[in-house]
């Protein structure tokens, strides 16, 4: 490798950004899962960023800062006022006690990374060892959209899981067309304002965000 | 090689500088806690004047407790100071006399366990006894955790005596590789679990519900509660300097003279520091944990050393 240092510091913020992925995995409070979210868009972006220095891909900088914009700034603060104007607080439910989940991400882990290592030995990129990390964060981000019951932790889920897809695509092709990343940053933003939306009529329907209520009124 | 004599002589010298050590250590972490807290610090010195005085004083012995209960806090004191000697301090590399590696330490420290457990229970208290099986339970909940990383970085280093692993991660870069991070991490919680700190265990209650500890040291008296507190002193002491030489080796003297030593104790003495500042800061910040929510933080301990272990084959080879 021509970027020993470089290559070192890409890994690490590979390893953070599944460990964050773990973090929203075991923590218990929807606050606390919205901060972790806001550390894995840092991680997201910088990773992004390095990316883009060392391939010299122009348009991998310009996402970065998109990421950064989108990640750290915009969607936490939306996220957070619409925890407050909910008024969630306390405890978020878990389906899976903590301990289960986390060996099952464990395996989860084992698998994504055997699954990527033919993967990363035909791609050709700088970092190509990170492959399994991004498949892992979307895997892990799955289980997260499972072992929850609130809809608040559940959408947090599914943006995590969209930062994984955005770091595998980084990391295994240099990332996507500037058009097709444009398009899906918008996406993702829209996505979170139209949840906010649901969240409300959700709860004046059902009287709460607990999804399971919405399976029970099928049967009723 | 060193002769003989040479090992011997550095080894006791190793050895009073442990005992001295942890003390000093102990009151700068009481310091932290305590500026933290808002209260008026104890002195550096106050483990040693609470200690001596301690050691003024006669030992009662429970009725009907054996033998055990009278040598325990010596045997533990002793395993203690040997398992000192297997971790490095300000020398990296000790060719030939070292007598074992890291598992070799793990042993000695889980028969340590074993030890105050059963000298615990020997006096037939309730207390004790729960205090030995809540002490026992977070070991075992512990040691595959510890085992693993200790894997991570026979793998980084391909050894795993202390010393040989402090020496290559001296030479190698200063940014850490993942399964490191993760490995550290993994130690982290670790060495709070074993040391009975504030997420698992709060050092300074008697409260009977929530301790484990000072559970099983409620029946000891007078010199042998002092040589039970000085022996838990060590055995914090002797896993950070394992967290210092398995992750933070920088700063260890490279050759066997005696004129790197002076400022490899410097780096040492200040590692300690910031090592007790971290802590201080840290046990003041969390809530302690639910005695059932202890295994939960043991499996996030064993987790992060599984990933530091996979990570390992995954990104770095």
């Amino acid at each position: 490798m021509s970027h020993p240092l470089e290559q070192s510091l890409i890994e690490l913020l590979g390893g953070l950004l599944l460990l964050t992925v773990f973090a929203m995995l075991s923590i218990r409070r929807i606050f606390s899962m919205i901060r972790i979210f806001v550390l894995q868009g840092l991680i997201l972006s910088a990773s992004t960023f390095i990316v883009g220095l060392v391939s010299g891909e122009k348009h991998l900088l310009f996402q970065a800062f998109i990421t950064f914009f989108l990640k750290v700034v915009v969607l936490p603060f939306l996220l957070f006022r619409l925890v407050q104007r909910l008024r969630l607080r306390g405890d978020v439910e878990v389906v899976l006690n903590v301990p289960v989940t986390m060996v099952t991400g464990i395996f989860v882990v084992i698998f994504s990374y055997a699954v990527a290592s033919p993967l990363s030995q035909m791609a050709m990129t700088v970092s190509r060892g990170l492959i399994g990390v991004g498949l892992a964060t979307v895997l892990l981000s799955f289980l997260v959209i499972l072992t929850r019951r609130k809809a608040v932790t559940q959408v947090l889920g599914l943006l995590s899981l969209e930062n994984g897809l955005l770091f595998s695509a980084t990391n295994a092709t240099y990332g996507m067309p500037m058009i097709v990343e444009l398009g899906v940053a918008l996406d993702v933003l829209v996505g979170t304002l139209l949840f906010g939306v649901f969240f409300f009529q959700i709860r004046e329907s059902f009287e709460n965000l607990d999804l399971e209520r919405l399976e029970r009124t099928w049967e009723d | 090689m060193k002769s003989f004599w040479v090992f011997l002589g550095s080894s006791l010298a190793k050895m009073v500088l442990v005992v001295f050590l942890a003390p000093l250590f102990v009151g700068w972490l009481n310091m932290v806690r305590a500026l933290m807290a808002n209260r008026t610090p104890p002195g550096l010195l106050q483990p040693f004047k609470d200690w001596g005085k301690l050691f003024t004083k006669e030992i009662i012995i429970p009725e009907g407790s054996s033998m055990l209960f009278r040598w325990i806090p010596r045997i533990v004191f002793s395993l203690l100071l040997m398992s000192s000697l297997l971790v490095p301090m300000t020398e990296p590399h000790d060719d030939g006399w070292v007598f074992g590696d890291a598992l070799v330490l793990i042993g000695i420290l889980s028969l340590v366990r074993v030890l105050m457990s059963l000298g615990a229970m020997d006096s037939g208290t309730p207390f004790g006894g729960i205090g030995g099986r809540r002490e026992m339970m977070v070991g075992f909940l512990a040691e595959p955790a510890t085992i693993l990383v200790i894997f991570t970085t026979y793998l980084v280093s391909h050894s795993t005596m202390t010393f040989v692993t402090a020496d290559s991660l001296q030479s190698g870069s200063i940014l850490p590789t993942p399964s490191l991070v993760f490995g550290g991490l993994s130690f982290f919680l670790i060495l709070l679990g074993e040391n009975a700190r504030m997420p698992i265990d709060n050092p300074a209650t008697h409260l009977e519900l929530t301790m484990i500890h000072e559970a099983m040291m409620l029946e000891y008296t007078g010199p042998s509660l002092a040589l039970m507190e000085w022996a838990s002193a060590i055995k914090i002491l002797v896993y950070l300097l394992m967290g210092i030489g398995l992750f933070f080796p920088w700063g260890v003297t490279g050759g066997p003279g005696w004129s790197g030593l002076l400022p490899a104790f410097g780096m040492l003495a200040g590692k300690l520091f910031m090592a007790g500042a971290i802590l201080g800061v840290f046990e003041t910040l969390v809530a302690k944990l639910r005695i059932f929510r202890v295994p939960e933080f043991m499996t996030l301990a064993f987790l992060l050393a599984i990933l530091g272990f996979l990570s390992h084959f995954v990104l770095e080879t």
